[in-house]
């Protein structure tokens, strides 16, 4: 990407990302009554990095968020997988998933289920591949 | 039989382990030192079978792997297994233990050596182990790949390579066919487990399938033992370092075919066909072999014809006996059963001293720099003790006394002139040229046995041809072939011993229905008086040694049969035609263009999909429980239209791009009038996405301008088009017409009850449908990744590309 001279959009761009970050962690966290969970929260996040691309170049991009999202993607596979072995570990069949009620200090009466735990690793494996996509596509030389 | 699987699966485990391992301690310790327990706790975990089998009871144990399919890793122990395993682990500490003094730790890549030879032992010891079939065959695919692999160890050799490749194409060829071999035994019987086969050799022999499944077994088990034809392989596969040839290459994989063919003895025996052409091809390749060799001059070529000849022996010994099978248990019958103990005597005593000659060979090799018989000579006064382990193994190949290979030789004879004076399975005139053939190969087997011991030992010494002053090696390297030269002696000596504890157990397992009779003992014994067969052996050291001393006059008539005409030059023209004509077939569909495949593909899609829903009668139009439609809905569509109309005819990207995610957006419009919040936000961030993808893309695409293209062209392009569009709206009505899957309307219930989620669709991805998720980011993962990859590639050879210029 080239450098853009656009006043308007650096500006907005530095208010809405944090918005549209913000939003896929709600949508991520909410996914388990409400519309939304890992893949759509994933796709969002990476929305927000895009958005950050255009504006300011995936060299400056990567300079600060210095991940390899190759390795998001596996950790997110792995994720997935393992919460699966943990089913089995309780003696249940691959990935059985139970929930519970906790009382949590600040959250007061909060339901847990392990299928969030799954869901991370979706939304790990959506936000590494997709960026990793789009950084190599992306990749200007 | 406790911890008998995780004994077995100890060289699968240890081969994770090396390369960390080797990282870590070498070059301060060799690797093989880590490597070499495993064979021995085999070999010693192994040994305390023996008293079980030599009881002559079975061990049988089960272990599911995939139940629903009926596939579990099955375990039969007995005595013709544990023959086998024994060799197997047994050679395997031997050969590890040779292979740290053969090959150095500074200058190999010792962590591949080990992780392939750990590959090939425990997968062979499945081969021996499985009983059921289609775990056997993935074991035997296994060793081939292994075997592959150990022979381009020196992958920098363009005759590795090509060795590999030759012992790859051709055992994989046979591996197939042996494959298919076990789905006709498996149609005929509906069963996997050999053990259960041998229950139903009356149902097999009668079937029609009888002598497909036959030949297409023998066929895996000929390329596995490098019989006559397919025996082209093994003289190249002597490329591996030289560990590898006496292993792999003769005492133990090219053997799978053997303990094949003794397995399914009872199963195929006793049909004329099973009889000639194990016995047959046998013979062909004892003959052929052992003609071979005398043209050799590289030793460790001739040792791999020797070996080919000797395979044969073994062959032609298990399909004599076969013969038994024919007659049935009895007095008739025990005749001919003594041919295969004599297979099974013979296959150990290979063991030993082939894997003798193999690792002085290999020293010669390590020591001198050569092993070529012209360059070698009067080696015995620099290196008596090779000399002496050298006479030992060569002796006993040719079968003299006081060696082992003299005992299974003998018994050799009788079996052969059993068989030529029997009058059955059309025998008639061939029985004598049966013997003949037999008795010359022997004479030849001789003559090349003496021409290893005494060109490269005795005689003039070359020193100029050497770069090296010839040396004794080092008393490591020695060790392994001195314990398998006393073995030679030592199984001369007290032949009844391994008899009775081994060779008994392995001869009732092939021929279970004669143990029952208890007509299953034989003694053996180095003297039976002037019998035929000791005439024999004695015509055979006349003529042998009088061919010997004439061999440089006579050695030109060998050169006679033109070079062009040998089956290796067939091999090479054929996979040459092959490649020739598979590139022709690819180039005409694969042309490079992105738009021919799209061709394929959507053609594809309109010819399958179409072509299934008119054959299964699936069209159908039901528009009766159709809501109405409201002028939302007639406004987004008139939308959609309009956009895709501007993709059509925009005459700039850009204006494509952006009508392409406005078609996407009012998808999303439509999902949020349908009330599918989840889909509607899906598809929202993913059109988000895509679009900026594609702007992305255009970056790297050339100027966009208008093409003028011919009518067939356009043509084509057309009729795709429409039919792709015409196929897909007719699967939609279709669908929608249809009931074939009861409703999900259940999961709401679910959804809340099992998983604790008010979200049905978040809780159909992570928990009813988890399994499908998991796999959907792996894909993703793996797609991500080839994306990467491609244009990583296309990227560092583009400035490769440009750093050349």
């Amino acid at each position: 990407m080239k450098e853009a001279n656009d006043v308007i959009l650096r500006t907005v761009s530095k208010a809405a990302v944090v918005i549209i970050l913000t939003f896929s962690i709600h949508l991520f966290i909410s996914g388990h009554h409400r519309p939304g969970g890992g893949f759509i929260g994933g796709l969002s996040f990476v929305a927000a990095i895009v958005l950050l691309f255009l504006v300011y170049g995936i060299d400056k991009v990567r300079r600060n968020i210095a991940v390899d999202f190759k390795k998001v993607a596996g950790i997110g596979v792995l994720i997935s997988v393992f919460t699966g072995v943990g089913g089995m570990l309780a003696g249940k069949n691959f990935l059985y998933q139970t929930f519970g009620q906790v009382h949590l200090p600040v959250f007061g009466q909060t339901e847990l289920a392990t299928a969030v735990l799954f869901d991370v690793g979706v939304a790990l494996a959506v936000i590494g591949t997709s960026l990793t996509i789009i950084m190599s596509i992306g990749d200007d030389r | 039989m406790a911890y008998f699987y995780q004994v077995i699966a100890l060289p699968f485990i240890t081969a994770v382990f090396v390369p960390f391992l080797h990282k870590r301690i070498n070059p301060r310790i060799h690797t093989g030192w880590f490597v070499l327990f495993v064979p021995l706790i085999l070999f010693c975990y192994l040994c305390s079978y023996i008293p079980i089998i030599s009881a002559g009871r079975i061990v049988h144990l089960n272990l599911p792997w995939i139940p629903s399919y009926g596939l579990n890793l099955t375990a039969h122990l007995d005595g013709l297994a544990l023959v086998f395993a024994l060799i197997i682990s047994g050679m395997g500490f031997l050969v590890t233990l040779y292979s740290i003094y053969y090959l150095s730790k500074f200058k190999e890549a010792l962590h591949n050596f080990y992780v392939y030879l750990l590959l090939f032992m425990g997968a062979m010891l499945g081969v021996v182990f499985a009983d059921n079939l289609f775990v056997l065959y993935v074991f035997w695919e296994i060793t081939s790949i292994s075997s592959f692999l150990l022979i381009a160890y020196w992958f920098e050799r363009e005759k590795s390579r090509s060795g590999a490749q030759k012992s790859l194409l051709i055992t994989v060829f046979g591996g197939l066919s042996m494959l298919a071999g076990f789905i006709l035994l498996f149609l005929i019987t509906g069963t996997a487990s050999i053990q259960a086969l041998m229950n139903k050799v009356e149902l097999i022999q009668s079937h029609p399938f009888f002598v497909p499944a036959m030949v297409l077994v023998l066929l895996g088990a000929f390329t596995k033992s490098a019989q006559f034809p397919f025996s082209i392989w093994l003289p190249d596969a002597m490329e591996a370092p030289t560990p590898i040839s006496a292993y792999l290459h003769s005492a133990t994989m090219v053997k799978a075919g053997i303990y094949l063919v003794a397995r399914l003895t009872l199963l195929f025996g006793g049909a004329a066909e099973w009889f000639w052409l194990v016995a047959g091809v046998g013979l062909v390749t004892l003959f052929y072999g052992s003609l071979n060799a005398l043209k050799q001059t590289d030793l460790k070529a001739l040792l791999a014809y020797s070996t080919i000849s000797q395979l044969g022996l073994i062959m032609s010994l298990l399909g004599l006996g076969s013969a038994a099978l024919y007659f049935g248990a009895g007095k008739e019958g025990t005749v001919y059963a003594i041919a295969i103990f004599a297979a099974i005597f013979h296959l150990v005593n290979h063991a030993t001293f082939k894997g003798c000659l193999f690792m002085v060979v290999g020293i010669i090799d390590h020591e001198l720099g050569t092993r070529s018989i012209r360059k070698l000579g009067g080696l015995m006064q620099a290196m008596p003790i090779s000399f002496l382990l050298t006479l030992t193994g060569s002796l006993a190949m040719a079968g003299l006394p006081p060696f082992n290979g003299f005992l299974s030789k003998e018994m050799f004879f009788a079996a052969v002139l059993k068989a030529g004076e029997m009058p059955f399975f059309q025998m008639g005139r061939w029985g004598s040229l049966l013997v003949f053939v037999a008795w010359l190969a022997s004479v030849f087997t001789f003559v090349y046995c003496l021409i290893i011991l005494c060109r490269t030992f005795l005689g003039k010494q070359h020193t100029e041809k050497l770069k090296k002053k010839p040396h004794e090696a080092s008393f490591g390297m020695l060790l392994s072939p001195i314990i398998l030269a006393a073995l030679v002696i030592i199984i001369f000596f007290y032949p009844n011993v391994l008899s009775r504890h081994l060779l008994q157990p392995a001869w009732e397992a092939v021929l279970p229905t004669f143990a029952g009779a208890a007509s299953l003992q034989y003694e053996i014994k180095p003297w039976h008086g002037f019998n035929a067969a000791l005439l024999m052996t004695i015509g055979v050291v006349l003529l042998g040694f009088f061919l010997y001393k004439t061999f440089l006059k006579w050695r030109r008539f060998l050169r006679l049969y033109p070079h062009r005409y040998t089956l290796n030059n067939l091999y090479i023209w054929l996979l040459e035609k092959t490649e020739v004509f598979s590139r022709a077939v690819t180039k005409r569909y694969m042309t490079g263009f992105a738009r021919d495949y799209l061709v394929y593909i959507l053609a594809f899609v309109i010819l399958v999909v179409g072509g299934a829903v008119y054959l299964f009668n699936g069209f159908t139009l039901d528009f009766s429980r159709n809501s109405a439609v409201s002028l939302y809905e007639i406004l987004l569509l008139l939308g959609m239209v309009s956009c895709a109309i501007t993709v059509l005819l925009s005459q700039s990207r850009l204006t494509s791009v952006i009508a392409v995610g406005g078609l996407g957006f009012m998808v999303v419009t439509f999902f949020v009038i349908f009330r599918a919040p989840d889909l509607a936000l899906t598809q929202l961030v993913v059109e988000t996405v895509t679009t900026v993808l594609l702007l992305l893309c255009i970056y790297h695409l050339p100027k966009f301008k208008k093409e003028k293209s011919p009518w067939r062209f356009k043509l084509v392009n057309g009729v795709i088009a429409i039919g792709v569009g015409t196929v897909m709206t007719l699967v939609a009505f279709s669908a929608y017409a249809h009931h074939l899957f009861p409703s999900i309307s259940g999961f709401y219930k679910n959804s809340y009850q099992l998983a604790g989620a008010k979200n049905i669709v978040n809780a159909i991805l992570v928990d009813f449908r988890g399994f499908d998720t998991m796999l959907e980011i792996l894909v993703l993962s793996m797609a991500g990744l080839g994306v990467y990859t491609l244009i990583k590639l296309c990227l560092t050879r583009r400035e490769e590309h440009e750093g050349s210029q």
